[in-house]
């Protein structure tokens, strides 16, 4: 097997998920609606001042960014167990990693990568300085790539499991706290114009232990789910 | 071939797909036990055994997607769960949950069972589509086909991955009697030109004895 066919084994993987995500839109629209909701619910329930708004709104954010995450996350692995395809990719001779890896990215794409478009809009609302602008998008660039990669891993372990919604959110949440105190501090620290280098190096490392170790694990865990 | 006992401590070097002293259990109850045997080039072996038997099981364990309590599978004379690359890229696998995405269309679901495979033939996707009796239905949303239907696009991946070993659970579910035929044949002419099947199934095969034998499971 050459490193040209596990290529295009991983591309295919990546196109075959957008187009399924594209072909079922309102997977990718439901979390992003949520997105919204949570983030503009604020100014309504809590106070149009904005003062206080602005002071929570790095949090706000952040928060309503992690759980419109775990929202989309059973769909990464849940409808491809349900008729088999997993099976198929796991009787593939290509490393089960790299077509992990694939999925995990084409989730990113649809439920991540939407997050930084919409983020600006939200800060807007919320009163976020100008700032402060810069340090969402860096954090939520570097911080939401790590949700899907761990998250995948959570859902990898409960995909087997009729109900493992609850699970899933026990199992992943704790590992996403690391990920929202860095990234709510530093947003809050540019809104106050200090440098925010050692929040977004930790963000950074966060990120590529995730990219390096999650698929590996994520395999790992879907094998056991299988048997 | 027939089911052979063998030495089960020598070790093994056969040539093939050789199972020795398979055992399961599940939940407190044994499914089967001491099960051996082996399966050479140019051979067929039918799994027989009433509902809840094992036999779904027993091919998920020939695969490695479950591993046996007991005893051991071996590929060519290396454990398929420690040589799994090596096994994998000879392995053709349709189980009852034949991974056929309803959003795609059977090309595109082919395209991607391509891009899978270890190896692929020079058969085009649309040839192979049109030999499982699908040309028409190429470019059309899975989901609106029927059953039958999407079972042959699942089969159609057994023609353009040219694997020797094709393990394949109720291969005939959901198909027409037309369409049973051209499996079989698919089936029968494969074994013929030195491949390897296991199959679970209650329709007969047309192989004479010399090519195809079975195995009961008991409850």
């Amino acid at each position: 097997m050459t490193n040209s066919s596990l290529s295009t084994a991983f591309i295919t993987i990546l196109k075959r998920d957008l187009t399924l995500a594209l072909r079922t839109r309102s997977e990718i629209a439901n979390p992003l609606i949520f997105f919204i909701i949570i983030v503009s619910l604020f100014p309504l329930a809590v106070s149009p001042e904005s003062g206080l708004l602005r002071t929570v709104a790095p949090g706000v954010i952040w928060v309503a960014a992690l759980l419109s995450t775990m929202l989309s996350l059973d769909s990464i692995f849940r409808s491809d167990f349900e008729d088999g395809s997993l099976e198929q990719m796991l009787l593939s001779p290509h490393p089960m990693t790299i077509l992990v890896l694939g999925k995990v990215i084409a989730h990113w794409l649809v439920s991540g990568l939407p997050l930084i478009f919409l983020a600006p809009l939200l800060g807007v609302l919320l009163f976020l300085p100008f700032e402060a602008m810069p340090a969402l998008l860096a954090t939520l660039a570097l911080g939401t790539p790590v949700l899907s990669l761990v998250g995948a891993i959570g859902v990898a372990l409960t995909v087997g499991l009729r109900r493992g919604g609850v699970l899933l959110s026990l199992l992943v949440l704790p590992l996403y706290i690391p990920v929202l105190i860095f990234a709510s501090n530093a947003i809050a620290t540019a809104a106050a114009d200090l440098s925010i280098k050692g929040q977004l190096y930790f963000l950074a490392a966060m990120f590529a232990l995730a990219l390096t170790l999650a698929p590996l694990a994520t395999a790992a865990a879907l094998r056991i789910s299988l048997r | 071939m027939t089911p052979n006992p063998g030495n089960p401590t020598s070790p093994p070097v056969h040539e093939g797909l050789e199972i020795r002293n398979l055992s399961c259990s599940r939940e407190d109850r044994t499914l089967f036990s001491g099960l051996n045997f082996h399966l050479t080039s140019g051979h067929a072996i039918q799994i027989e055994g009433p509902n809840g038997s094992g036999k779904t099981t027993l091919l998920r364990m020939l695969c490695g997607l479950r591993l046996p309590d007991e005893g051991g599978i071996y590929w060519n004379g290396g454990d398929i769960n420690e040589e799994r690359a090596a096994f994998l890229s000879n392995l053709n696998y349709i189980g009852h949950a034949h991974g056929v995405k309803g959003e795609l269309t059977p090309l595109e679901n082919l395209r991607v069972s391509q891009a899978m495979a270890a190896r692929n033939n020079s058969l085009s996707l649309d040839d192979a589509l049109e030999k499982v009796g699908l040309f028409g239905f190429e470019d059309v949303p899975s989901r609106t086909l029927s059953a039958g239907q999407r079972r042959r696009v699942a089969l159609a991946r057994l023609l353009i991955n040219p694997v020797p070993l094709w393990i394949l659970d109720e291969p005939f579910t959901a198909i027409d009697i037309q369409g049973q035929k051209q499996i079989e044949s698919m089936i029968t002419e494969h074994v013929l030109g030195g491949g390897m099947a296991v199959l679970t199934s209650h329709h007969p095969l047309d192989l004479s004895e010399d090519h195809l034998s079975s195995v009961t499971l008991a409850t």
